[in-house]
């Protein structure tokens, strides 16, 4: 019997499929097409695509092989594509800590300040996150509008008041100068992102047992110690994931800045992301292989932050 | 059962479809299109089917910028492309330098019998690096400045003082932000962008020169950045972007006192961007005896279209039919690229957005005088930079030889091949 086991297991899968046991793969086939087809293809043909010169208008027969002079074009001659970089680290740090410095605590005092009303709290926190980027960004742009807007209107109203007035410019502030809009952009792009983020931690500290806080309070611990010392390293494995998404979210930051600066960059090319950039290149300048480049160029820039973040934040088994 | 029924079905199908090619029934060409040239194409379409009752039209319209790149990722795979390519001026130099549009000049279209009875700058647009046709102009966009007659009446400018020269317009653009508060142009870039396009003679480049070299460090670029320095440090600038929300409140409150543009501008200000302002606009011919042009749009068939004999006779139903060209005038107000139909008595009657101004015979006479200047596939991305650096001149004061070597230098390492 044992000895004829090994036959009986193999039998079936040399066995030809069919009628019914074509099922299961029939099932899970949908994914793996689409898979494929919009996902893997993209992928390995932009590998393909970035070793290439090519005009696409021209058609695929143009597809000229350069080699890797696209990305040591990028990385030794392109300024717009190192101030891009700088812009999008820059605009990811702005945008980027503040979302997990406020929507931590925010969190911790979600959970443990509101009762009954804290579903309709974390609702309208979370609200930004579900609404259109383009229809956020076109509001800011209108907030944030120099002679006509609400932000300027309330700067330099502010001016007039008597003892905090100094802290107020009296003139009104051009957003779009370089010095103004990326932290503009960072402020848009916190706003929208500090919801989401805040409803995982919550999420987090409600799966910490309640056990853990009674013993503490017991022992005579503060509320700030039971914070450190309690829910901090709880709230690792989480703040993992978090960090992670907002790495690589930020990094790709392209909705936002595209619209508040026209699709231009803004001026001195301020606002200007590496995504941006990439499209840029690949659809004003029909330069399809230098922006493929620039792809993988940001692919690797999140794979190596990404490993960073996980030697810092991850839990050590 | 069931499937014998099917198959027989589908066989059917497939013989009576046979059929009805052999009988020459309808041919159907696509038309890709953009808002608002498609309304021009649908008002085609009736006319044309009592003409050609054997061709149906399908007409695919998508939004400008998602318009264009869905024809370059067309031509990019060879699949999905219309017969009929609308292109836009902006995008014309590129797709005709791609090869993959068929040369219009050549047998069996031999285009270049039309050549005169259009507009020459536009024509000279759509020419191919080898001299070929890549496509025929529909409708032009010749440049004006538009200003507020109240506003030049309140700080006591004449016309002739806006157009007599540019340092007169700057002058007058000081008067008006002393006397009314308002700007005299949106931005001080516009002022560059029309010196760098006058005085051209035919054949010549705005960006780059017969052999492809870039030229933006030449007299021509150095004088209209020091213009745009001088209307900048004189405070008559707004320092608004085109196509912004200060933009339209600035018009519609009456902040901007001359918006110097294609002359479609006149229709966009009336139906959306100061509808308030009807009466107040009026028409001049830019500053400087000056002729540009802004927008135009092209008709052409892609080389691997499906029906190229059935695209051909309807893009020359579109442009060279001169009822054809007049409703769309009369409808749209897009400016007809075809000579003749610019002497229709529509371009006399009176536009009363501009205070009843014939303003039409106005821009009639500027369509004919702009160059036919040289396209180049790089010259939006030429544009591109040296808008860059002209904002490092005016917010940073940056050398302006410096700004147009450095323009000149990025110019040549992007468009590196």
């Amino acid at each position: 019997m044992s000895e004829r086991a090994p036959t009986v297991a193999v039998a079936p899968r040399r066995k030809r499929l069919k009628g019914r046991d074509w099922a299961p793969y029939v099932f899970v086939s949908p994914f793996f097409i689409i898979f494929c087809l919009f996902g893997l293809f993209p992928l390995l043909f932009a590998v393909y695509l970035s070793f290439h010169q090519w005009d696409p208008a021209m058609g695929l027969e143009a597809m000229k092989w350069v080699g890797i002079e696209n990305y040591t074009y990028i990385l030794t001659q392109d300024d717009y594509f190192w101030k891009a970089l700088y812009n999008t680290v820059w605009l990811g740090l702005a945008s980027g800590l503040p979302q997990h410095l406020i929507g931590l605590p925010l969190a911790y005092l979600l959970h443990t300040v509101f009762g009954r009303m804290r579903n309709t709290v974390v609702g309208v926190y979370f609200l930004p996150f579900i609404t259109s980027s383009v229809a956020i960004s076109l509001v800011f742009t209108t907030l944030f509008s120099r002679d006509f807007g609400a932000v300027n209107s309330f700067l330099t109203g502010m001016s007039h008041t008597p003892v905090i007035g100094w802290l107020f410019p009296a003139q009104n502030i051009d957003w779009g100068q370089p010095q103004y809009i990326k932290p503009m952009i960072a402020f848009v792009v916190w706003w929208r992102y500090v919801g989401w983020n805040t409803v995982m931690y919550l999420a987090a500290l409600q799966t910490i047992s309640k056990d853990l806080f009674e013993a503490a309070t017991m022992d005579g611990a503060t509320r700030v110690q039971q914070f450190r010392f309690i829910t901090l390293p709880l709230l690792k494995p989480m703040m993992f994931m978090c960090v992670t998404f907002t790495i690589i979210g930020n990094l790709q930051l392209f909705e936002e800045p595209f619209i508040i600066t026209g699709g231009s960059g803004g001026l001195d090319m301020a606002g200007l992301t590496v995504a941006m950039h990439m499209y840029r290149t690949g659809f004003m300048d029909n330069d399809f292989g230098t922006a493929a480049a620039i792809a993988w160029l940001v692919f690797a820039l999140i794979v190596v932050l990404t490993v960073i973040n996980n030697k810092l934040l991850a839990s050590k088994e | 059962m069931k499937n014998t029924f099917a198959l027989k079905a589908g066989f059917v199908a497939v013989l009576t479809s046979l059929a009805c090619s052999v009988t020459g029934a309808a041919t159907t060409i696509t038309v890709a299109a953009f808002p608002s040239l498609d309304a021009g194409v649908k008002a085609a379409i009736p006319a044309y089917k009592k003409l050609h009752p054997d061709v149906d039209i399908k007409l695919v319209s998508l939004a400008f910028a998602d318009h264009h790149t869905a024809m370059t990722t067309s031509m990019a795979t060879g699949s999905n492309l219309p017969d009929v390519m609308a292109l836009e001026v902006g995008f014309i130099g590129r797709f005709a330098e791609s090869g993959g549009l068929e040369d219009l000049s050549k047998p069996p279209y031999n285009a270049t019998q039309f050549k005169d009875k259009f507009a020459r700058f536009a024509v000279a647009q759509a020419v191919m690096p080898n001299g070929g046709l890549a496509a025929i102009p529909v409708d032009i966009g010749p440049g004006t400045l538009l200003y507020r007659k109240d506003i030049m009446d309140k700080a006591g400018v004449k016309e002739e003082d806006l157009t007599k020269s540019w340092e007169s317009f700057i002058e007058s653009g000081k008067k008006v932000k002393a006397s009314t508060g308002a700007y005299m142009l949106a931005a001080a870039a516009d002022l560059e962008a029309i010196y760098i396009r006058s005085n051209l003679r035919d054949g010549e480049g705005i960006f780059f020169d017969k052999a492809g070299k870039a030229i933006v460090d030449s007299p021509r670029f150095v004088k209209a950045f020091e213009l745009a320095k001088v209307a900048h440090a004189a405070g008559i600038d707004g320092k608004i972007g085109a196509w912004s929300n200060e933009w339209s409140e600035g018009f519609k409150r009456g902040q901007i006192a001359t918006q110097m543009m294609g002359a479609w501008l006149a229709g966009h200000l009336e139906s959306w961007l100061a509808p308030n302002t009807k009466g107040l606009w009026r028409s001049a011919q830019l500053p400087g005896g000056a002729f540009a042009s802004w927008g135009g749009s092209f008709y052409a068939i892609p080389t691997k279209a499906q029906h190229k004999p059935e695209a051909w006779e309807f893009i020359k139903y579109l442009t060279t039919d001169k009822a054809q060209q007049i409703t769309a005038f009369r409808k749209l107000d897009a400016f007809p690229a075809l000579i003749e139909a610019q002497s229709d008595p529509f371009v006399d009657e009176p536009v009363e957005f501009l205070g009843g101004q014939k303003a039409r015979q106005l821009w009639r006479v500027a369509a004919n005088k702009i160059p036919a200047t040289d396209v180049d596939k790089y010259d939006t991305l030429a544009q591109e930079i040296v808008n860059a650096e002209l904002e490092k001149v005016l917010e940073q004061n940056k050398d302006i030889k410096q700004a147009l070597t450095d323009a000149k230098t990025l110019i040549t390492k992007r468009a590196r091949r």
